[in-house]
């Protein structure tokens, strides 16, 4: 037996650089070939290309938006929140409730009244869901911080089945819609195909969105205590903060979110269901893994990436495999980074293998 | 190993009583048993609980033993309900023409299109492709940390329906037939040949009067499940995933191949789940992409999390509690709510919310579950035991 395994010691030894060296080979040709098949489908119908591309910006800010609230509390707990990907659609739901039910917005009103209504709706949103993920921590998740890695997993799951079937129970579980709420002009034409009013609003409500947060997290005593507990928590225990409101907070940050993530989603698509979220998270999730997860401008380029990729998959003509298979793609897609780059596109290398 | 199993039996009347019991459910259910009351699961029924307890035990494996969280579980149980399509139905008939047929020993009469095997070896073939699925899944992902291997597991999870959904033209080849799925697959049965020698064993368990045969077959792969796990439980293989399951890194340091052991958990679960799979396949029929949900992966895991991870007594009593709540106890009880309040509340919109709920519930007040084995529980308490160890000690 000892024998054995000294003689296999050399071949062991070369088998992680040849690894190594088989998947950058791999990995360089596969992106060859997605570059490939960009380059022919945008010189085959450029003005496609364009308008696919576009969109694919307004997708990924969604995507983008989702995929920081798992970045955050992942950062800060190591944890999966499984349930993040159902507190966005709880955000639809409320957009729905207050900007249809209560305020009884259909796209008739003045544009005053409609931007003003839906400021209200956005606001409230956010605010709910950010209520919402707080107090999911405090119930769920907080007495399991201790606990064996996969307990606080477990309770994510079960929660995201709680939030999502109440969805179903309190709204019923079909499609809630709306007749559009933002203007859906067209602000230019490319061939005679139109980019409209709203794909931009949707990029005017979240790069702001997006720099408020750069802004809350670097230079705000909240943020500082956030990357402190996410860097050490007992050390930043023992610098006096809060450790405890220092999570609430990202937990906070996170709903909040998501909260706008889902007012933008229900706004644009004007529809939204229970299980809505379920997808939608877990691409985000993916977003955020591909970024590097606990990385935020790596969570907000793996949103734009994961919209880019469902967009070109859906829209583009030459040797495309269609929306079916959209979703394969994407996890495929996730499989392929956790196995081979862990640490994302812009993530650091981890101390422990994930 | 095998005789200290045999020999425990005996010692136990309480649960060959009780395994018994499970046994004659039929003949209660006939005889003793009030059939118009909606509480009692007719033996169809109670054939779809025991075999989704099978998939519960056999999760158990890769779950309670090696402590690899799956969330993809129904992705065995595609393989192994499409494996037994494929190998009992008409569908690689070639259709009018290109008439084909291959047939060995099935129940079926001579002439019939497609492919018919035996469907006892069905059921075994389906076993093994799904057990090579696990391989083919785990290979690359069992080398994740835990909480990502769940969310792998959860994308294979959803890549495998999507692909049979859209697998009805894989390079021309009607493959899943879609959305549709597989219809027309045979039955269970001895065959025409045993049944005229022995004829108290039906030629075809369809043409019987109800699943009674089924719910014995469902019955034995239970057993043989069961009994599976225990014998691995006490092997070297069960003490190494335990090792695993405690400490990846100490467990590796003590010399347990990780990869090797990994992979056969995911190997032995995934067999059990594509056994079950085939059979519920073979009672009911058909299949289709549309009963492979992220819904049935959360369903049989909550089984193993409310009977108790790592216990197979345990997991196999969550499995059947549970399942019976599932096809049957819950209808009963939204029924009787309905026509004593007045009411008219549809309760199987409320089941997910129950499972979400019991599933939050148990982990936040009992992780160990109903019957927990005792070195799971002390896993899971490794905190509280210790502070009272601390505060036991002499200052």
């Amino acid at each position: 037996m000892a024998s054995d395994s000294t003689a296999r010691r050399p071949i062991l030894a070369l088998a992680p650089r040849l690894r190594g060296r088989v998947v950058t080979v791999l990995g360089g040709i596969l992106l060859a070939l997605v570059a490939f098949w960009l380059i022919e489908n945008l010189v085959r119908e450029p003005k496609q290309f364009v308008l696919v591309f576009l969109a694919g910006i307004t997708n990924g800010s969604i995507y983008a938006l989702v995929a920081l609230g798992y970045t955050l509390v992942y950062g800060i707990l190591e944890l999966i929140n499984f349930a993040h990907g159902d507190v966005f659609t709880w955000g639809a739901m409320a957009t729905y409730t207050v900007a249809v039910s209560w305020i009884g917005l259909d796209g008739s009103q003045s544009g005053l009244f409609t931007f003003l209504s839906l400021l209200v709706a956005l606001i409230g949103a956010a605010v709910f869901c950010a209520a919402l993920n707080m107090t999911i921590e405090r119930v769920a998740y907080r007495r399991l911080r201790n606990a064996p890695r996969l307990a606080p997993l477990i309770t994510a799951i079960g929660m995201s089945f709680v939030l999502q079937n109440l969805i179903g129970v309190i709204f019923g579980f079909d499609y809630k819609s709306s007749n559009s709420l933002l203007p859906t002009g067209a602000i230019f034409h490319v061939g005679n195909q139109a980019y409209g009013w709203d794909k931009l609003i949707v990029l005017l409500i979240t790069v702001p969105v997006l720099l408020g947060l750069v802004w809350l997290i670097k230079a705000t005593r909240w943020g500082k205590a956030m990357r402190a507990t996410a860097q050490d928590r007992d050390a930043a225990r023992l610098m006096g903060i809060d450790v405890d409101r220092a999570i609430s907070f990202a937990f906070g940050l996170g709903g909040a979110l998501a909260g706008i993530g889902g007012f933008v989603y229900f706004a644009y698509f004007t529809q939204a269901r229970f299980d809505l979220g379920f997808r939608l998270g877990l691409f985000a999730f993916t977003a955020a893994v591909l970024g590097g997860i606990g990385n935020m401008a790596g969570a907000a380029l793996g949103g734009y990436m994961i919209g880019f990729i469902e967009n070109f998959n859906s829209g583009l003509d030459w040797h495309t495999p269609g929306p079916d298979w959209t979703e394969s793609i994407v996890f495929i897609l996730l499989i392929l980074i956790l196995v081979f780059r862990p640490q994302g596109l812009l993530g650091e290398a981890l101390s422990t293998r994930a | 190993m095998r005789q200290r199993l045999l020999a425990r039996i005996p010692s136990r009347p309480a649960m060959v009583g009780l395994i018994a019991l499970f046994v004659l459910y039929p003949w209660f259910y006939h005889h003793v048993l009030p059939q118009s009351s909606q509480w009692v699961p007719n033996t169809s029924t109670a054939f779809v609980i025991i075999a989704f307890t099978v998939m519960g035990v056999g999760l158990n494996v890769v779950v309670g033993y090696a402590g690899l969280l799956d969330l993809g579980y129904v992705a065995f149980y595609a393989g192994g309900a499409y494996a037994a399509g494929w190998f009992a139905s008409q569908q690689f008939g070639g259709g009018l023409h290109s008439p084909r047929s291959w047939i060995f020993g099935g129940t079926v009469p001579k002439g019939t299109l497609g492919i018919h095997l035996t469907p006892w070896s069905v059921i075994l073939i389906a076993a093994i492709f799904a057990a090579l699925l696990g391989v083919v899944i785990g290979l690359p992902t069992l080398r994740l940390r835990g909480d990502y291997l769940a969310i792998v597991t959860l994308g294979f999870g959803e890549i495998i329906p999507q692909f049979v959904r859209n697998g009805d033209h894989v390079a021309g080849f009607n493959l899943t037939n879609g959305s549709f799925g597989l219809n027309g697959i045979d039955g269970l049965g001895f065959g025409n040949s045993v049944h005229s020698a022995l004829p108290f064993l039906p030629s075809n368990f369809v043409e019987q009067v109800d699943s009674t045969w089924y719910y014995w077959t469902a019955c034995v792969l239970l057993l043989i499940a069961i009994g599976t796990s225990l014998l691995l439980r006490d092997s070297r293989l069960g003490r190494a995933w335990i090792a695993i399951r405690e400490d990846e890194d100490a467990a590796a340091a003590m010399g347990i191949p990780l990869m090797q052991m990994k992979t056969l958990a995911y190997l032995i679960g995934a067999f059990f789940g594509g056994a079950a799979g085939a059979l519920i396949t073979l009672q009911a029929g058909a299949t289709s992409p549309q009963a492979f949900s992220l819904q049935v992966s959360i369903f049989v895991l909550c089984m193993v999390i409310l009977g108790g991870m790592g216990n197979v007594w345990g997991v196999a009593l969550g499995g059947v509690v549970l399942a019976y709540v599932n096809y049957q106890g819950l209808f009963a009880a939204g029924h009787t709510f309905n026509s004593v309040v007045g009411t008219n509340i549809d309760i199987s919109e409320y089941s997910y919310l129950i499972y979400g709920a019991a599933i939050v519930t148990f982990m936040l007040f009992r992780p160990e579950g109903l019957l927990p084995s005792a070195r799971r529980r002390h896993e899971l308490h490794e905190e509280e035991e210790l502070d009272e160890l601390i505060e036991a000690q002499p200052a």
